[in-house]
């Protein structure tokens, strides 16, 4: 039987091999046409254009642009070894046609400072002295400011922001959804008072300039944040603001008080201006922007209405809908673009996974208008089309993760999935 | 002429294929069960089409984590996993233990995953769960 069953086999592979080459021909004429990819692939407001700076670089998360123009990208995974990337552009045509790489380690955050450049892995925090070309000078020995921070895969990403008196802010997220005592297990539950918010689930201050600084030598800004990827210090008011990612699995964990579509639209993504000693809410609250007010969670006897010990919690000043997962915030100051962008923020959001089975959402770069280091209306989407055909985290195209602003004007984003960044100018045509 | 020839025998060649390697046919309601049981407690993090998430959730699709041994896959919906690499990547969110679920369930489930998404695998019976659960401590 074996013997006959390997004969046949031959003749399936003869037979599929006259029928390939068919195929395969038809298949090769089809794949010439390439279609001509406008602005990189994403859609643009009227008056707006896109570059590719450079493709498959590695999972770009934040980015940031030194005085030149130079792009430095920090990505999570190393690629040949090394987890930063500057990208130069000596013809100025867009496109970066250098690019050197160093640091061997990967991670999210990254920014500039005062002639520093600091980034951070899951759970250090380096600064490299940058020269007058706004090259690093010690690519392989950079200072450790920040050391010791608790990484326990999720939510272990390290986001990282300066103001303008010698402090670094860097987001220390929950590894958790809600609290719980096993970590999204059906019925497990939330302790009362949580105890992870003396380590995590905030925002800590340290100085730019200590080497070695841990907990002992940090401040807790500000507690009750589920998560951070997004933040940026708002020079027109010289304070910090952050997206955070609100708590998943509602209807999952809580089937009996939450439908698929309320688990999908539910809580809101926050946008916080944060002042030092707030207290956002996690995990005992979240804010459900369909009612406009912060909740008790479900682990902490909420009911979907009941505000209980929420009501004295600080509140979002923006509230977009569940799941977005905006993981850059850039408060825009150039001149390049029209007045309405001046000092408003842009959010990029990464896209959502626990809409499903509801379609996900997300997958753009919205643009939020501001006055008086507040909101001054509702946003709008800016760049989209990332996802290609489709809005699912595997399949979609690119996950836009990082904004940086250039000295131009210009707006770079970054995509974590394939690796591509785009640089973003107002051409008025 | 020599084409047709052999696409004759190709599509013969597909069906007696097909009779001697043909695993014993999931019956329908097992199906349906696990369906109901990944809908409920797996389609939020794996998602609709086993796709999962970059980063965070292993996709369910051809993989031997799904498709492989029975023991290590039962094992892991019994007492979940965190941190551990699937194919060559890390993913950051936790699987929770369900140990909650009835052997029927797990034993549905799993099958429902190794017969879906592309998948093809044997069936797992629920004395099978049965004995993998009894010698997890």
């Amino acid at each position: 039987m074996k013997r006959i069953g390997g004969l046949l086999s031959a003749l399936l592979l003869t037979g599929f091999t006259v029928w390939a080459n068919d195929t395969t021909q038809v298949k090769l004429r089809r794949g010439k046409r390439i279609p001509a990819e406008v602005n990189g692939g994403i859609t643009l407001p009227a008056g707006f254009k896109a570059v590719v700076v450079a493709d498959t670089v590695g999972r770009a998360r934040h980015i940031v642009t030194a005085a030149n123009g130079d792009l430095y990208v920090m990505l999570f995974r190393l690629k040949n070894g090394k987890g930063i990337l500057r990208l130069r552009d000596t013809n100025k045509d867009g496109v970066a046609d250098q690019v050197t790489s160093f640091g061997n380690y990967a991670g999210t955050g990254i920014t500039i400072k005062d002639g520093y450049l600091y980034a951070s892995s899951n759970k250090e925090v380096f600064r490299y002295k940058l020269n007058e070309q706004q090259e690093v000078i010690n690519p392989e020995s950079p200072e450790r400011i920040i050391t010791g921070l608790i990484d326990r895969n999720t939510h272990n990403t390290k986001s990282l922001v300066l103001d303008n008196e010698g402090n670094i802010y860097v987001n220390i997220g929950a590894p958790s959804n809600a609290c719980q005592i096993e970590d999204r297990k059906k019925g497990s539950p939330s302790p009362d008072p949580c105890p992870l918010l003396d380590s995590v689930g905030g925002v800590w201050q340290f100085k730019a300039d200590k080497l070695n600084q841990s907990y002992p030598e940090g401040i807790r800004y500000a507690t009750g944040i589920r998560n951070i990827m997004g933040l940026d210090w708002n020079q027109a008011t010289n304070s910090l603001y952050a997206m955070q990612h609100g708590r998943d699995n509602l209807n999952s964990l809580f089937p009996e008080l939450y439908n698929e579509d309320e688990s999908a639209e539910l809580p809101a993504e926050e946008l916080f201006r944060i002042n030092k000693g707030d207290d956002f809410g996690w995990p005992y609250c979240y804010f459900d922007w369909q009612q406009n007010k912060k909740v008790l969670a479900p682990e902490y006897g909420g009911d979907k209405k009941k505000e209980g010990r929420c009501a004295d919690k600080k509140k979002p000043i923006y509230a977009f809908p569940g799941h977005w997962a905006p993981n850059a915030l850039l408060f825009y100051t150039g001149n390049q673009f029209p007045e309405k962008y001046r000092n408003g923020a842009f959010v990029a959001f990464h896209g959502s996974w626990n809409r499903a089975p509801k379609p996900q959402a997300g997958y753009f770069v919205v643009f939020l208008p501001f006055k008086d280091g507040m909101p001054s209306g509702d946003y709008e989407i800016f760049a989209d089309g990332f996802a290609g055909g489709f809005r699912e985290p595997a399949k979609s195209l690119y996950r836009p993760c990082g904004l940086a602003q250039g000295p131009d004007g210009s707006l770079y984003i970054s995509d974590d999935k394939k690796g591509r960044l785009w640089k973003v100018m107002y051409t008025n045509k | 002429m020599r084409k047709s020839f052999l696409l004759i025998t190709c599509a013969g060649t597909l069906l007696l294929m097909a009779a001697q390697t043909k695993p014993k046919p999931v019956p329908k309601k097992v199906l349906e069960n696990g369906k109901k049981v990944y809908d409920t407690y797996c389609l939020p993090c794996h998602q609709q089409d086993g796709s999962g998430v970059p980063n965070m959730t292993p996709g369910l699709v051809k993989t031997t984590w799904v498709t492989g041994d029975k023991k290590r896959l039962v094992e892991l919906i019994i007492k979940g996993m965190k941190g551990v690499e699937v194919d060559g990547e890390t993913y950051d969110n936790v699987m929770a233990a369900h140990d909650y679920l009835t052997d029927q369930e797990i034993a549905d489930v799993t099958t429902y995953i190794r017969n879906s998404f592309g998948n093809k695998a044997s069936l797992i019976a629920p004395a099978e769960v049965k004995a993998i659960r009894a010698k997890i401590k």
